[in-house]
């Protein structure tokens, strides 16, 4: 057994209420590692023969929650949600800070794999080796943080009851979905702790579809034993380090760059991408902290970094409103994005968003997209059940996020997310809106645009991402870039927050895996062959793709639109990406990660990475 | 801060609390060898989201936990004014968590002893990442004749305290 896991899975068919262990071999172990990696895996050797015909929302899809060997031990914990995604029909790696995989590990599990679906609402409790699927009637409905109390006073109270000499017993981790996960919106997240989400991919939308409310762990036991305690304590010293004397992210978390992506860097959304500059310096950090913050630093299982604040609005019209102030992403999705700029209204919503368990970035795209159709008369008031979805108007923007939460009305349309719903609207205006979508294969690009080029991401980065618009997972050369999908990979899959490694040295992260584990990984040998061939997986099952969308690469490896018009204002106006040009890297990027000039991973890479069965079932769409 | 040995108190500003265990995980290396959360004699209690503190011994000037043991498993370090566990003698009756004020003892969770804070011999290392963090929830001060008993509060309690200082009216609903 390798060092650093608990050594068994939970697997948890919710149709036959049947639980089991199941361990998986150390060779996988060792290529896949966990989280993302070991996510591609288990979903390309189970499900992979039939990955056109399954339905993401049906009960043949499975939910994985996974661990890494890093997690609890890298400073910053975190747990992978994975499983086919409802809006790329590929696999997205989504991970969410918290306590939740530290509890599980210590509960003797390196993860659960729910399959099936159960046809009354439950959620799973798991006290160590005891695993309980409960009836979940009582919590079905309710919002983010009724959910969490409920939850957390009943599980409490049953560790009470079973175990009264134990003293007083702390809240268990607890993952949940808002009422937009029970009504499968494909925009819904996988949660905790109120404001923490799983966002990309989808995957509240396929805890709902199992009738899966929560999963909740209360694990006893140590973490696992490694392979060096005497490094790992080392280890965790120079990254805590690091951080503390580096500050990144630490005094404003990402919070400082809802006004500076746009006044520096020109590559904020603002109604809806149409430009990318702004100087409000209404959005100032200094405006949130002094305003809204009542707490400077949260933060997660060992995180030196805490770069959560917490706020809350005490007066005025958004009185009530509690939620993290708005890291970058909310700032920009629920502020700019809507034409927004004042940090009690961006609050408001970045809570309303948590309360109703969405995504922030992809629900702060599909409601800016509205938006836009509103400006252009494209779609009406009419067609917006009455809503005045003006640039701005906060009212009107919370309205329509209840809506596509409970799939009311105008909300069941845009509940499908801004590729689906842009497919839809086109069909009922009978003309192309797509021009107005800004994604990726169905998943909605994050805060950071291309145009001015003086941000992080490359152009070809979302065009070929195996994430999409997932910012958190770009396409990237050289491959051994820190931006690169590849790179990152490795965080997501080792399972830790990857805020905490921005100064330390490259190969910090190796040693520290082997610390733990016992085993040797260099960077190289993790790019090539570990990473790549985690990479043809998941690219894989992106292009196999179904049952209601497929991705042809000749189309859909490609910028939105409207990163071909040129940027309306600022100092980088008149900045545009060339086609190209684009075109062209997208070339150098299938060159280097094997792929053919259609962008299918060639025969022959396959092969020297021991992916026959890959091979064949591209064989089709060559 | 105190240097030479003398009787030892941890103040502690709840309110400040990041929620990022860093005290869990040198209290359980310390004492334990291992990161184990369950067995830290400091323990983060989360009840409501955003509302985290840390939970641990109060050293009462009366020490009811020690009168109330049955087994004389408790006693009070002259050093540091600690409470310290007789790991053989204790036979994990748990009353003394119930003449806790602030229910704070708490049973190892594999082996049948309690866990209650022993002031790491005057150098505790919860202190010490706290600091090293910045976020100084925990500063070691001399042990004066303050009322430190007032400090010994179930966790709910202190939760309903935390939730109106920090999200005021808002805060009572959440509870």
């Amino acid at each position: 057994m390798i060092l650093g896991y608990a050594g068994k899975f939970l697997e948890v068919d919710l149709s036959t209420k049947k639980v089991k262990e199941i361990k998986f071999s150390d060779d996988i172990l060792k290529d896949y590692i966990g989280g993302r990696g070991l996510a591609a895996k288990i979903l390309w050797d189970r499900l992979g023969s039939k990955w056109s015909e399954i339905d993401p929302l049906g009960p043949e899809n499975l939910l994985l929650f996974l661990t890494g060997p890093l997690t609890g031990f890298f400073p910053g914990g975190r747990i992978c949600v994975s499983g086919k995604s409802p809006q790329s029909n590929g696999v997205v790696g989504s991970t969410v800070a918290g306590e939740f995989g530290v509890e599980l590990k210590c509960a003797g599990y390196d993860g659960i794999i729910v399959t099936g679906a159960s046809e009354e609402p439950v959620y799973l409790f798991v006290k160590d080796s005891e695993v309980e699927i409960r009836k979940a009637n009582h919590i079905w409905g309710k919002d983010a943080k009724q959910t969490v109390s409920k939850i957390t006073k009943e599980c409490r109270e049953l560790l009470r009851e079973r175990f009264p000499r134990k003293g007083e017993w702390r809240e268990p981790s607890i993952l949940y979905i808002g009422p937009a996960g029970e009504n499968k919106v494909r925009t819904a997240v996988v949660a905790a702790k109120w404001t923490h989400a799983a966002g990309y991919g989808g995957y509240g939308a396929v805890m709902g579809s199992k009738k899966l409310k929560a999963v909740a762990v209360k694990g006893t036991g140590p973490l696992p034993e490694v392979a060096d305690m005497k490094s790992v304590k080392r280890l965790m010293q120079s990254v805590c380090k690091d951080v503390y004397e580096s500050e990144l992210w630490r005094r404003w978390g990402t919070g400082a760059a809802g006004y500076e992506v746009g006044a520096k860097t020109s590559s904020e959304p603002i109604r809806n991408w149409q430009e990318e500059w702004h100087d409000e310096k209404s959005f100032g950090v200094d405006q949130f902290e002094n305003r809204v913050w009542v707490k400077p630093y949260w933060g997660d299982f060992g995180c030196p970094t805490t770069c959560l604040k917490i706020a809350a609005v005490k007066t005025g019209r958004f009185k009530g409103a509690i939620t993290d102030n708005p890291d970058y992403e909310l700032q920009a999705y629920l502020g700019p994005n809507l034409g927004i700029f004042t940090p009690e209204e961006n609050v408001f919503l970045a809570s309303l968003i948590d309360d109703l368990g969405l995504c922030g970035i992809q629900t702060g795209n599909v409601l800016g997209f509205a938006a836009e159709l509103f400006q252009r008369g494209i779609l009406t008031k009419e067609d917006l059940d009455g809503l005045e979805l003006r640039w701005g108007n906060t009212e009107a923007f919370a309205a329509l996020a209840r809506k596509i939460a409970f799939r009311e009305g105008i909300g069941n349309l845009l509940a499908e997310g801004t590729y689906r719903a842009a497919l839809k609207i086109g069909e009922m205006k009978r003309m192309d809106v797509l021009a107005y979508a800004v994604q990726s294969k169905g998943i909605g690009i994050g805060a950071h645009g291309i145009r001015s080029r003086k941000d992080y991401p490359e152009t070809y980065s979302y065009a070929c991402s195996v994430q999409g618009g997932d910012h958190t997972s770009t396409a990237c050369l050289p491959l051994d870039d820190f931006r690169s999908e590849l790179i990152m990979t490795f965080n997501d899959s080792a399972v830790y927050c990857y805020f905490n490694i921005f100064g330390i040295p490259r190969n910090l992260k190796f040693e520290f895996y082997r610390a733990v584990t016992g085993i040797e990984l260099t960077q190289e040998e993790w790019l090539n062959p570990k990473a790549l061939r985690i990479l043809q997986l998941q690219r894989a099952m992106l292009l196999l793709g179904g049952p209601d969308l497929k991705w042809n690469p000749k189309i859909h490896d490609a910028n939105p639109p409207r990163f071909y018009e040129p940027l309306p204002s600022g100092p980088y106006k008149g900045k545009t990406v060339d086609r190209a040009e684009v075109e062209k890297e997208i070339l150098n990027y299938y060159e280097a990660v094997g792929w053919d000039e259609n962008g299918i991973p060639k025969t022959e890479n396959l092969k020297k990475l021991e992916l026959d069965d890959v091979d064949r079932a591209l064989e089709k769409l060559r | 801060m105190p240097t030479k040995k003398e009787p030892i108190w941890i103040a502690r500003d709840l309110a400040k609390c990041s929620g990022c265990r860093k005290c869990e995980i040198a209290c359980s290396l310390f004492h334990e060898k291992r990161i184990w959360p369950e067995a830290s004699r400091i323990r983060v209690f989360m009840l409501v989201p955003g509302l985290d503190f840390p939970h641990f011994c109060t050293q009462c000037e009366d020490y009811p936990c020690v009168g109330a043991c049955p087994v004389k498993a408790l006693s009070i370090s002259k050093e540091t004014g600690a409470v310290l566990v007789d790991k053989d003698k204790c036979v994990g009756c748990g009353q003394c968590i119930d003449a806790c004020p602030g229910r704070i003892p708490h049973m190892h969770p594999t082996e049948n002893y309690i866990l209650i804070c022993d002031l790491c011999r005057g150098n505790p290392q919860c202190v010490k990442v706290c600091r090293e963090g910045g976020w100084n929830v925990l500063t070691k001060v001399s042990r004066k004749e303050q009322a430190y008993k007032l400090y010994a509060r179930k966790p709910e309690e202190i939760t309903r305290d935390l939730a109106i200082k920090i999200y005021g009216e808002q805060g009572e609903r959440l509870l």
